[in-house]
């Protein structure tokens, strides 16, 4: 259907002519002439919100506008202005009276909003639902006004142009739609071989091929997921304060994966949404749905984890909410929405889907948070199966060599007896052995302090007899000093064993890498409380990992403890051992999420306060740089030698006995057969392990237990209102629909037909991509407040055509760009561009300025630096020196190589600092979801262009290339330059002025060698061999002038 | 299609070229840092702001910010507590607290034990403002300034609570103070930027962000514009080696030519905005470098500063650039000073903050006051929270630390209106919770841009289908702090 009218034309005029009023169209459309002015200045105070209604009148619905008011009368009488309460009330010239309220600080409607309303309700108020709730139908489609055979989109183009008296303009020459078309599919220009190609290229089709050829380039799925991150609002850091690393590329890498394969939108979007609930999800899917982990963190000290968690649930709702949906959800979070029909409830309802992960709120500052899942690249799949192969055959000689090791086993223990002494404990990564036998070495010291004022004297040492020779004696006052080693930190692997007697209540400082501060940072194995007590702390009361066994530690005798930690900052890393008996603990505190060395000196029976020192003896303390193995733990419990073990009949050995017999024979009684063969595996069982602790990680969605929403009063986090089910809005769900209870049957919903929005609002933001604006310009507001489609024929046709197409994004794309709207030129006189500036109505072809990324990337493309390379982890291109030390102190390592080539989609984004170039030509700082495009224009943006290191080597480049292209004069070569640069040949004035400034570079250059050479040297890549300096730097003055060309970073 | 009021009015083609064949050299900066698609320049001083404002008759023209990061402890600086010592070491009673929330880096203390300032206090001036010993150069401008004790927060950490003071909301996205005044007033500079940041060097503590000066749903050209003082105080402001300003030249005439002739074929004013920015950029080349030369200045000028103030970088050369910034008519100054974060070993880490910003803070107010600028400018001191009366971590003899407290904390502001020579609002005894005449953030906000001449409920901006404002639904002036 066609619209009856269209008013657009009247307002446009009257915007272009300050002396026209603007005038009530007639006749009134509801929704697009009434609601947007009851949304825009009544419902804020009589719309949606209950909470703010005033006067208990309501006008976003039909039944609330005609209601009788509690002041008498109605607001709105069909058919009869002069009883319509609204309208008396917004022409009141009485301040009092008049509505929108002066002493709120409204503004009084205008002339043509009132006489639409007087219209509205002449003609009879008509009602109707807002347009972007009622499910998009295909609309007929006109035919053209000389029967000519037309696509859908010209035809309904060319239908609206008709009614403003417009016709559309003739098509762009070859050479301009080929540059376009690569700039919209590849965000790149095209290389001049292709543009002739296209050119000369007479046969039918040739124009549907060029697009073909652009879609099926990688190139075109690098530019997609350009779009997609900003909407993703992916980022290389987290975003909060210190703005750690995060490592996210492997789910960037999966988003250009799938718009170079043309992923269906509708599978595209479940597996972002919900991927890891799909059932038998695959490893791919998984990693998809690191887009709802995408938002900011933080890892600030101090921060409330429930604060930031309901932040981050908030975060992946409104941004699922913008991104397919185009609905301002966020309005509804602190109270019921001001414009549209969604409540507060409904938010939270809403929430409730992305609820249930599993998280805290703080999140580690170095890497990602879980949950988390290993996400190698295909080349790290290949490698990895290969180590699984090797590791299962070392793993079956190793078995079968098994037999063998037992005889030996048998031999040996049979020989022990003569050697009664012998004894065995594991000696690989042994840092530290304080035995305290023999002649002692190790200085015991006393006194000292928190702060220091006192420094600890030495005292005699004392030993007696211990558990193995002798031992340490410890009164509460001294401890034993190692000295400084095990100043392990967080992520250290490391292990502590030692044999104690406590006297007393027990309680004191086993060992510890510690000052005197008990709440030091560090790490402490501890009696307290008559029980084992680990701590290894940054900052006590935030940053540390804190357990207790529940077995005591029994006063009195001798007793083995040993602990193991993974250097994995979590307590499930920890293993505890009383007596070679693995013990189960309590953890007290489990967040150990920042660098905990301390550089005290290792203490025995002390450390982490002059109050806690030990009291009885301590003998052969241990600590190992590595994680021991459950059978190395074990072994150390036992005292005995290993002539007495072997004593031990085979059957009524304990695990202890059994393992250190195990161990000592597998150390120093095999044969070097056996040896090998564990020396093998246990190499296999390393690398493998190895490489899969490099393979990275990507944050991912999974649901953990239910959790219950709440409504959060005014939005706050701890203010919880009444529960809430997950469920969509209703407004959108429509009535009778299968309700989507978790988060998987939401995805499933949003890519449905039965949802009207997210064909729309995404057919939309493709629209935005060609045109520079959407059919709806507030591509990120489909509600009330919204604008209304320029054309929503032609907006519903393609939306309905896109989900009849199977979600084909490739196939949307051709078929618009085939149009002859496309097509178009984008010259126009003064006229037109008066009467329609933003290009609305389409009577013209798009021209506007590139995205960062592009400006970027066309320009390393031309000079032939651009690195194709698909994917990785990002990189570091130029950017000034001190940018992110002036402001954080953390240094920026700019890469080399290859690296300050790639394409502007893998530099690494640092969302406190991002990028500067990039934030110059407007990018989205990706703090937030951003699906609306900024285009400014600055003086900082020249300076950028002409300036910019890269873009002073991407000139030189640039004519070094045209030097080499053995070319006879300047104009040929500008010639050539003009074709890398703008994909056409230049004009006879245009070879002119470059010649003329050629001319004047070249003769200066050519009195000024260093000049020269001092332009040359900007930037990394060699200018050896790219021609006589002289030359070059003339050359790269004129290409300098042809990449800051308006032309060059604009799409025309 | 309803196309929105805000549909920019465009000029001709003619009235657009002959502007810029014409009179490029002449546009104001802020015509051209402020002009995107389409958007015209307003007024007669082409300032590129509402035509709405000021929405009366403005006392400050413009801001300088001094903006000191980490949490400055009022309990050190502008809230006496002598009360305090005899209480040393003694738990902070819980019925001040009231079981209101602390960070995660104290809530697990086993003890809150109330600690002193190590820092004594006297009166000054003939106001008679208490003013510790660690701010001798301000507390001699005493009856300049107007203290406020009585600031308070919602947030409780550095990135929201900075975020809260500089945008007006603890969440990334919101437009930055200064880019609401550039987008509500535009500028007064022909040839600088209306919105200048600078950050101290070298001093540590807490990362600031982008986003502080970020222009959030604003369009871009109304962020601010970082100067450094590391390489070229504008981003790639420098042409590059072995290119002179006469090449420079000769290449903007040939672009230009380029350029017209683009324009002559499709007709976009855009590009004849183009040709004016760079013309623009070729003048910021000039104009940058010459404010950044202190040549000029005469050396009482570093006696009042300080001789800091001819190292680049220090918070003494960022104070006498803000001055010299203001002279030339930039409108929001804005200065970030790092280090005020004492979570421990107070003493010693704020004498080291005081003794790096006291003198050059008081002598920017001795400066502007002398050339009579003081009445116009508004000066703004302060951090983002204040800091706990009891000690974090563990209390020595030597040492102490203080956590964030957003309950409460102090502010100074001199100049553009404000009533100097009183100290507003109290807290209790623990300096804890406020007493008398709280002001929050939005209070703060409302009250600068009353200063400025704007109605802080009326400067809006539609996004997303709602008006926002930098106070959002809040926010009073505070009369009794304006003169």
């Amino acid at each position: 259907m066609l619209r009856p009218v269209s008013h657009a034309l009247s307002l446009l005029l009257a915007a272009a002519s300050a002396a026209a009023a603007p005038k009530a169209p007639d006749p009134v459309d509801y929704n697009e002439d009434v609601r947007p002015i009851l949304s825009d200045r009544c419902y804020s105070c009589h719309g949606p919100d209950a909470g703010q209604r005033q006067a208990g009148l309501r006008l976003d619905t039909q039944d609330g506008a005609l209601a009788r008011l509690a002041s008498g009368g109605h607001a709105v009488v069909r058919g009869d202005p002069g009883e319509s309460r609204l309208l008396l009330r917004v022409r009141s010239d009485d301040p009092a009276v008049r509505m929108p309220p002066a002493y709120m600080g409204h503004d009084p409607l205008g002339r043509a909003e009132i006489d639409t309303l007087r219209l509205w309700i002449e003609q009879g108020a008509e009602w109707d639902g807002h347009w972007s709730f009622a499910p998009p139908r295909r609309p007929s489609v006109p035919e053209a006004p000389n029967g000519e055979a037309l696509g859908a989109i010209d035809a309904l183009v060319l239908a609206r142009l008709d009614e403003e008296g417009l016709a559309q303009s003739p098509s762009a020459d070859r050479r301009t739609i080929a540059r376009r078309a690569a700039l919209d599919l590849t965000g790149l220009a095209p290389d001049p071989e292709s543009v002739e190609e296209f050119v000369s290229d007479s046969a039918p089709g040739a124009y549907g091929r060029l697009l073909d050829r652009l879609l099926a380039s990688p190139r075109y799925g690098e530019h997609m997921a350009g779009m997609w991150l900003d909407a993703a609002r992916y980022a290389d850091t987290n975003g909060y304060q210190t703005d750690g690393t995060r490592f996210m590329w492997r789910w960037r890498d999966w988003v250009i994966d799938a718009f170079n394969r043309n992923r269906p939108f509708d599978e595209f979007t479940i597996e972002q949404l919900a991927g890891d609930m799909l059932p038998d999800a695959t490893r791919e899917q998984v990693i998809a749905s690191g887009f709802n982990r995408n938002h900011r963190t933080t890892a600030e000290g101090g921060s409330v984890n429930e604060e930031f968690r309901v932040e981050y649930v908030a975060d992946r709702a409104e941004t699922t909410a913008t991104v397919w949906l185009g609905l301002t959800l966020a309005c509804a979070r602190c109270h019921d929405h001001k414009f549209d029909p969604l409540s507060q409830k409904e938010y939270y309802s809403f929430f409730g889907y992305f609820n249930n992960v599993q998280e805290k709120g703080m999140v580690w500052n170095f890497g990602n948070e879980d949950p988390v899942v290993r996400a190698p690249t295909p080349d790290q799949e290949q490698r990895l199966a290969e180590l699984e192969s090797e590791l299962a055959a070392e793993e079956s000689r190793w078995k079968a060599m098994q037999p063998r090791a037992a005889r030996e086993q048998a031999d040996w223990e049979a020989g022990l007896a003569s050697s009664p002494a012998a004894d065995w404990a594991p000696r690989r990564g042994l840092a530290a052995h304080a035995s305290f036998d023999g002649d002692l070495r190790v200085p015991f010291m006393t006194g000292g302090s928190i702060d220091r004022s006192s420094a600890p004297e030495p005292v005699p040492p004392r030993t007696a007899e211990g558990r193995l020779g002798s031992a340490g004696v410890f009164d509460g006052t001294a401890y034993a000093d190692l000295g400084r080693v095990g100043n392990y930190n967080y992520l250290d692997p490391f292990s502590v064993s030692a044999w104690i007697h406590p006297e007393g209540s027990g309680d004191g400082s086993i060992v510890a890498s510690m000052g005197e501060n008990p709440i030091g940072s560090g790490w402490g194995l501890f009696v307290r409380g008559g029980k084992l007590w680990w701590h290894q702390s940054q900052r006590w009361t935030d940053l540390s990992v804190r357990l207790e066994t529940r077995r005591a530690v029994e006063p009195g005798r001798w007793q083995h403890v040993l602990l193991t930690y993974d250097g994995k900052r979590k307590a499930r890393g920890i293993r505890v051992y009383m007596d070679g008996e693995e013990q189960e603990v309590d953890v007290l505190f489990d967040n150990l999420d920042w660098p905990s060395r301390s550089s005290a000196t290792l203490k025995v029976g002390g450390g982490g306060g002059v109050d806690h020192r030990f009291k009885g003896r301590i003998d052969e303390v241990r600590v190992y740089g590595r994680e021991l193995s459950p059978e190395e733990a074990r072994s150390l419990a036992s005292a005995r030698k290993l002539a007495e073990l072997a004593g031990v009949p085979a059957a009524e050995r304990t695990s202890v006995q059994r393992d250190k017999l195990r161990m000592a024979f597998l150390d120093s009684g095999a044969s070097p057969a056996v040896r090998d063969a564990l020396r093998d595996v246990e190499e296999a069982r390393r690398r493998h392990r190895s490489f899969l602790e490099d393979i990275p990680t990507v944050m991912v969605m999974r649901e953990g237990p239910h959790r219950q929403a709440y409504v959060l009063e005014r939005g706050r986090y701890d203010a919880h209102g009444e529960p809430v089910d997950a469920g969509l809005p209703a407004a959108v769900s429509g009535p009778g629909g299968p309700p989507a209870r978790n988060r998987l049957e939401l995805a499933r919903w949003i890519a449905s037909r039965s949802n009207p929005l997210t064909a729309r609002v995404i057919v939309n933001r493709l629209w935005q991509m060609l045109f520079g604006t959407g059919i709806v310009k507030t591509v990120d507001d489909f509600g009330s407040q919204g604008e209304a489609p320029s054309n929503r024929e032609l907006l519903d046709w393609l939306a309905v055509d896109f989900m009849d197409s199977g979600w084909d994004i490739k196939r949307l794309f051709k078929t618009v760009m085939l149009s002859a709207t496309y097509r178009q030129s984008s010259k126009a006189g003064p006229e037109l561009r008066e009467r329609d500036p933003e290009n609305r109505l389409l009577a013209r072809g798009p021209r506007f300025r590139l995205a960062a990324a592009s400006i970027r990337d066309q320009a390393l493309a031309a000079s032939g630096l651009l690195h194709e390379r698909i994917g990785g982890p990002s990189v570091m291109p130029y950017q000034p020196h001190g940018l992110w030390e002036e402001l954080s102190g953390i240094a920026y390592e700019a890469g080399s190589g290859a690296d300050l080539y790639r394409r502007s989609l893998y530099t690494y984004w640092k969302r406190t600092v991002a990028p500067p170039s990039m934030m110059n030509f407007d990018a989205s700082d990706r703090e937030v979801c951003t699906v609306h495009v900024k285009r400014t224009n600055t003086p900082l943006q020249a300076l950028n262009l002409m300036n910019d290191p890269a873009f002073v080597e991407a000139a030189r480049n640039a004519a070094g290339l045209v030097l080499q292209a053995g070319l006879g004069g300047s104009a040929e070569r500008i010639d050539l330059l003009f074709r890398r640069v703008l994909s056409r040949p230049p004009t006879e004035s245009e070879t002119e002025v470059l010649g003329a400034l050629l001319a004047g570079l070249a003769d200066e250059y050519g009195k000024n060698l260093d000049a020269a050479e001092a332009l040359l040297g900007v930037g990394d890549s060699s200018w050896d061999g790219q021609g006589d300096p002289r030359e070059l730097a003339a050359y790269a003055g004129v290409a300098s002038a042809l990449l800051n060309l308006d032309e060059a970073i604009t799409k025309q | 299609m309803r196309l929105q009021a805000s549909t920019p009015i465009r000029e001709t083609r003619r009235h657009f070229f002959g502007k810029a064949a014409t009179g490029v050299g002449s546009l104001a900066l802020s015509q051209l840092l402020g002009r995107d698609a389409g958007l015209a320049a307003t007024g007669p001083q082409g300032a590129g702001g509402l035509p709405a404002l000021p929405h009366h008759e403005p006392k400050a023209k413009r801001v300088i910010w001094l903006f000191q990061s980490g949490g400055p402890s009022q309990l050190e600086t502008f809230d006496p507590k002598p009360g305090l010592a005899k209480l040393r070491g003694q738990d902070l009673p819980e019925s001040v607290r009231k079981g209101q929330r602390l960070t995660t880096m104290t809530a697990s203390q086993t003890s809150f034990p109330l600690v002193e300032s190590a820092f004594g206090f006297q009166r000054h001036g003939d106001s008679g403002a208490w003013l510790s010993e660690l701010l001798p150069h301000t507390a001699a401008i005493a009856d300049d300034i107007c203290i406020v004790r009585s600031m308070h927060t919602d947030a409780i950490n550095h990135d929201p609570a900075v975020t809260f003071l500089q945008t007006g909301a603890q969440i990334a996205g919101r437009p930055s103070f200064g880019s609401w005044l550039s987008y509500g007033l535009g500028s007064e500079s022909s040839n600088l930027p209306s919105f200048v940041v600078m950050v101290t060097q070298g001093t540590g503590g807490q990362p600031l962000y982008d986003r502080l000066w970020g222009s959030g749903f604003l369009p871009t050209r109304y962020q601010g514009v970082k100067f450094r003082s590391v390489g070229d105080p504008v981003l790639y402001l420098s042409d590059p080696a072995g290119f002179t300003r006469g090449q420079r030249r000769s290449f903007l005439d040939a672009l230009g030519r380029l350029n017209r002739m683009q324009y002559e074929e499709y007709g976009d004013p855009e590009i004849v905005t183009r040709i004016a920015q760079y013309e623009m950029a070729f003048r910021m080349q000039r104009s940058v470098p010459e404010l950044t030369d202190l040549s000029g200045e005469p050396d009482p000028v570093f006696e009042l500063y300080g001789e800091d103030a001819r190292k680049p970088g220090t918070y003494a050369y960022n104070c006498l650039l803000a001055r010299r910034l203001a002279e030339r008519g930039v409108r929001f100054i804005q200065l970030y000073h790092r280090g005020w974060d004492q979570h421990g070993a107070m003493t010693s880490g704020i004498r080291r903050q005081a003794e790096a910003t006291d003198r050059a803070s008081a002598a920017l107010v001795r400066d502007l006051k002398q050339r009579g600028m003081l009445d116009d400018t508004l000066v703004v001191w302060g951090g983002e929270f204040g800091r706990t009366v009891y000690c974090q971590g563990t209390l020595t003899e030597s040492e102490y630390g203080r956590d964030h407290h957003p309950r409460c904390f102090s502010i100074w502001m001199a100049g553009g209106g404000i009533r100097g020579g009183q100290t507003y609002g109290s807290t209790d005894e623990f300096s804890y919770n406020i007493t008398e005449n709280p002001v929050d953030v939005h209070d703060l906000h409302a009250t600068m841009l009353h200063l400025l001449g704007v109605d802080h409920t009326k400067l809006t901006f539609k996004f997303q289908g709602r008006r926002f404002r930098l106070t959002d639904v809040h926010g009073n002036v505070v009369r009794p702090l304006l003169a």
